[in-house]
């Protein structure tokens, strides 16, 4: 995965995990998979539930020394 | 001579040529050093006022200074905006067609509201980014005779309190004119609570429950249907507004973008150092990173104070002091007469109080203060 591709939101409180992938999505191309890094536990929870609620695709979450791994497909 | 251009002259940039100018002075006196600022515009705009112009507790001549007047002596200015980034070479080129050469070079150019990423939101819905727009909300305030005010938020945006400042101000202007029975707020938030900040969230979901204004989350607007007064989210909900007040997604500048020095116009920052990514002698401030942190100007003032000390060891002694660390402080109006604060780092959350008077005093104070904030003095 290219760093491009990659929203590295560890240690982010504002605007946190959630929005930095939301004005990522909004910049990339329908197809695109994006990987949310995020030392925040609340965005294993907050970013499958927006994922799903608009219509996108998770593909995999995984947690790795206090550091989540979301990711995802742009869908639409 | 050891030169360095900044290229943009808003908060960051000032406060770091100040910085740099009082650090490097003996240098500066000398000609071992140049620090040369290129900007689009000889005014400064204090961009927090124009909230208060929103409600007619600014006016336009409070928001300005002359550039020239916030500079130290010694700092070289041109209004001439950079046109072309040449950092294979270490030169940028202006739009009238000169070349600085640099051997430190700092992008703060900042970001620019951008309510036409969203269909129909720039042709339906107020907002405080631009002196205009400020003005634009204050007669549709004056002029509303009630319904519901719905306050939309895109992705991503400056100042990061707006959202909740807008509601909580325009409650008590309501409240003024005995209008509260007649006005129905609607706010929305792109994410699942009302505030990126969880504990300025939870915060917030006391206090307007407790003022009886509804919220809805995970609401991002799609586009705007002005005829039919309705906002579609990505969400796929339905909002009717009878007053549409945004806060829009922003972008980073064209000049970033038709460089090609990062998507969206944000540039590839290194979160400590401040360095643009890739490189060794290009330095990134403000809203121009693509750190995850707030796009507001609390966050370019801590990071030109870090930057400004970095700078001036890599000339004195070739090599850097301090590593920025996230800090951020930001006032929250809670109303007319009310404010609060969230002061947060990297690894620390805020813990907002409750409101007070004298905060929101301080409020009043800092925005004449922030003309000696930007001098460096503060």
């Amino acid at each position: 995965m290219s760093d491009s591709q990659r929203v590295d939101a560890r240690n982010s409180f504002c605007p946190g995990p959630l929005m930095e992938l939301i004005a990522a999505m909004k910049l990339a191309k329908v197809g695109d998979e994006l990987e949310v890094l995020s030392t925040d536990k609340g965005s294993a929870h907050d970013i499958p539930e927006w994922i799903a609620k608009v219509g996108h695709e998770l593909l995999g979450t995984r947690e790795e020394d206090g550091v989540y791994y979301i990711q995802v497909r742009k869908s639409k | 001579m050891k030169k360095i251009v900044i290229v943009g002259g808003g908060t960051g940039g000032t406060i770091l040529a100040n910085n740099l100018a009082r650090r490097l002075a003996t240098e500066l006196a000398s000609n071992q050093v140049r620090i040369t600022m290129l900007s689009a515009t000889d005014k400064h705009m204090y961009q927090p006022g124009l909230l208060y112009v929103a409600f007619g507790r600014m006016a336009a001549e409070d928001l300005y200074q002359d550039q020239r007047s916030l500079l130290e002596p010694g700092i070289t200015f041109h209004v001439d905006p950079v046109k072309t980034f040449d950092l294979e070479h270490n030169r940028v080129e202006t739009q009238a067609g000169v070349s600085h050469a640099y051997d430190y070079l700092v992008i703060c150019t900042g970001s620019r509201p951008n309510p036409e990423s969203v269909p129909g939101l720039a042709e339906h819905a107020n907002h405080v980014y631009t002196l205009e727009a400020a003005q634009k909300t204050f007669a549709a305030l004056q002029q509303f005779k009630g319904g519901r005010v719905a306050i939309v938020t895109g992705v991503p945006h400056k100042c990061p309190m707006v959202p909740l400042e807008l509601t909580f101000m325009m409650h008590d202007y309501f409240k003024d004119r005995a209008m509260l029975d007649q006005v129905e707020f609607y706010y929305t938030y792109p994410i699942g609570r009302l505030h990126s900040l969880e504990n300025v969230g939870k915060w917030a979901q006391r206090e307007f429950d407790k003022l009886g204004i509804n919220y809805e989350t995970l609401f991002n607007a799609k586009e705007v249907d002005g005829a039919k007064q309705q906002v579609h989210s990505e969400e796929g909900s339905v909002l009717d507004y009878d007053l549409l007040i945004t806060v829009p997604p922003h972008n980073g500048m064209s000049v970033i973008l038709e460089n090609e020095l990062g998507a969206g116009g944000w540039i590839p920052t290194d979160p400590a150092t401040l360095q643009m990514q890739g490189t060794e002698n290009v330095f990134v401030l403000g809203d121009t990173t693509n750190i995850p942190i707030s796009k507001a100007g609390s966050t370019a003032h801590y990071e030109a104070e870090t930057l400004g000390e970095n700078l001036s060891t890599l000339v004195r002694q070739g090599t850097m002091v301090r590593a920025y660390e996230g800090k951020v402080f930001c006032f929250i109006e809670a109303g007319k007469d009310r404010a609060t604060y969230a002061s947060f780092d990297y690894l620390h959350p805020p813990q907002p109080q409750s409101p007070t008077q004298m905060i929101h005093w301080f409020k009043l104070a800092y925005n004449k203060l922030y003309w000696n904030s930007v001098r460096g003095l503060l």
